[in-house]
């Protein structure tokens, strides 16, 4: 593994036009802290980003000016609050490129917005003897839900198998997929190994059998372009908490088409039409999928942080990100014992290792 | 002494490369397995009691380096006691490892144990620390499983 010592001089990423790193550190109030006397480094932005000035900025807007519940009263400050909620919701229309904005649940994140799926589709669609696939990369919480569901059901769940490198094997997938088969669900990239998925191809195989495919993009949002148009997915799901927003913000996407046939997730004020104690017709879209009040502060604050990637350049930080993952992979790949998981072609900024003889717990209390 | 290195210290990691007891103790009379889903350690202590007195101990499984050394001194420690000293002994642990026994200051019985003082300090890793005590003390009290959470 190891290489020679030529190879190990820092080749760190080129400085380009409009791309000032240590100026987008400073939008970053978390950064200004020093730990131990040295400044804080933080490497755990797939679990949870941090967040920028100008999303707390939005939000604290919010709880200070405009605060107070949405789309029921008629005052000044709901019509404020409404008005922004709303208008956060916009944004994420554009930033997956959705064709419609009713078409995006606010949900509290990815987990909440699967939940929902299997909730609302799988439970009314799906029964005994019918197939669920994923595949062998996915998050817990895109595997536990379908299982919940086969469990109640009796549906099967099959998983597409993975190689080495981390890649699914799309063989193996086309011959899991049957008449059986009633619904995808599979992650756009994978967490732990950072492989991007031929999601594309995952969805048009899936859709030849008439199934529908909901993709797990919660680490692709922060990263990568999303056109849920072009993919033709069914449903997609991201969490905002990852994407530079607050915690409790996040959005499930689902063709309109689908979204009305569907059962709601939780019952409650706000996605209802009419009720009497004998019969309750449910809200329109987007409504019906928010029964209460929701967290509209984060929800704000996911519409800032679009803002925000938009304002440093979605495809000027990929290209960034995408340096710092060659660079950070070939000076760790020159350490002896290291081993770095998930080698797969087409891969975002993740990166897992692990050290030989050495537990994950102990490499990371060191290196805190 | 940083914190860092008062946890990982030469005996911890001497512990750890060569954990003693370690092996399943084929005529035991109690065992018990203690589990921690945070990271997935697992281990399995065996005891062999007679007359209320902890004849033989061993451990099995696989951990990080402050799990495996833990349990490895707790063999040491509570081999050839009466099932009420290595009682005490787990209290007394496990108090230390909660900051609530001071063992520089307060009567103890945990001699060369108090080297896991340190993690204290590191509260992701309490758990690391004490998952053997409980698992013993499980195993002590014939309970079958034992989970930090």
């Amino acid at each position: 593994m190891a290489t020679s010592k030529q190879e190990l001089v820092p080749i760190l990423p080129k400085p380009r036009d409009g791309w000032d790193v240590e100026r987008i550190r400073k939008d970053f109030p978390v950064l200004r802290q020093t730990v131990n006397g040295k400044p804080l480094v933080y490497l755990d932005n797939a679990a949870s980003s941090q967040v920028p000035m100008m999303v707390i900025e939005r939000g604290a807007q919010y709880i200070e000016q405009e605060h107070s519940n949405i789309h029921r009263g008629v005052h000044y400050l709901s019509m404020k609050a409404t008005t922004a909620y709303e208008g956060a919701r916009e944004k994420v229309k554009r930033f997956i490129n959705a064709p419609e904005a009713k078409e995006c649940i606010f949900v509290r994140g990815a987990t909440e917005g699967i939940n929902l799926v299997m909730h609302g589709y799988g439970r009314k669609f799906i029964g005994a003897g019918d197939e669920i696939i994923i595949s062998a990369m996915e998050h817990h919480a895109n595997i536990v839900p379908w299982q919940m569901l086969c469990e109640e059901k009796g549906a099967k769940l099959r998983v597409i198998p993975m190689n080495d490198a981390g890649e699914l094997l799309m063989d193996e997938y086309d011959a899991l997929l049957n008449e059986r088969t009633k619904f995808v669900a599979v992650a756009h990239v994978s967490n732990a190994l950072g492989t991007i998925n031929p999601v594309k191809e995952i969805i048009e195989r899936a859709h030849k059998y008439g199934v529908p495919v909901l993709i797990d993009g919660a680490q692709q949002a922060p990263h990568g372009r999303i056109d849920v148009q072009d993919l033709d997915c069914d449903f997609y799901t991201f969490s905002g908490h990852k994407m530079f927003a607050p915690t409790g913000s996040g959005v499930v996407y689902g063709k309109a088409r689908l979204l009305y046939t569907m059962n709601p997730f939780q019952g409650g004020g706000d996605m209802i039409k009419s009720v009497t104690f004998e019969k309750t017709i449910y809200a329109d879209l987007p409504n019906k999928f928010e029964a209460g009040t929701p967290a509209i502060a984060s929800q704000i604050g996911l519409g800032a942080a679009i803002d925000y990637l938009n304002i440093i350049g979605r495809e000027k930080a990929a290209l960034y990100e995408h340096e710092l993952l060659e660079y950070a992979t070939r000076r760790l790949a020159a350490i002896e014992g290291v081993r770095v998981i998930g080698t797969a072609r087409e891969k975002l900024s993740v990166l897992s290792f692990t050290i030989d003889n050495v537990h994950p717990h102990d490499i990371g209390t060191i290196l805190d | 002494m940083s914190e860092l290195s008062e946890l990982y210290q030469a005996v911890i990691l001497d512990h750890n490369k060569k954990p003693r007891n370690f092996h399943k103790l084929e005529n035991a009379n109690r065992h018990a397995e203690g589990f921690n889903p945070l990271c997935g350690d697992q281990l399995n202590v065996y005891l062999q009691l007679e007359d209320d007195q902890v004849k033989e101990v061993s451990f099995e499984g696989s951990g990080c380096a402050i799990s495996k050394a833990s349990a490895s001194m707790m063999t040491q420690a509570v081999k050839r006691k009466s099932k009420q000293e290595a009682e005490t002994l787990f209290n007394e642990f496990h108090r230390m490892a909660m900051g609530e026994l001071d063992v520089e200051t307060e009567p103890n019985h945990l001699g060369k144990l108090t080297i896991f003082a340190g993690v204290r300090d590191f509260p992701a890793r309490l758990k690391c620390a004490t998952l053997s005590w409980h698992t013993m003390h499980a195993a002590l009290n014939e309970q079958q499983k034992v989970s930090t959470e």
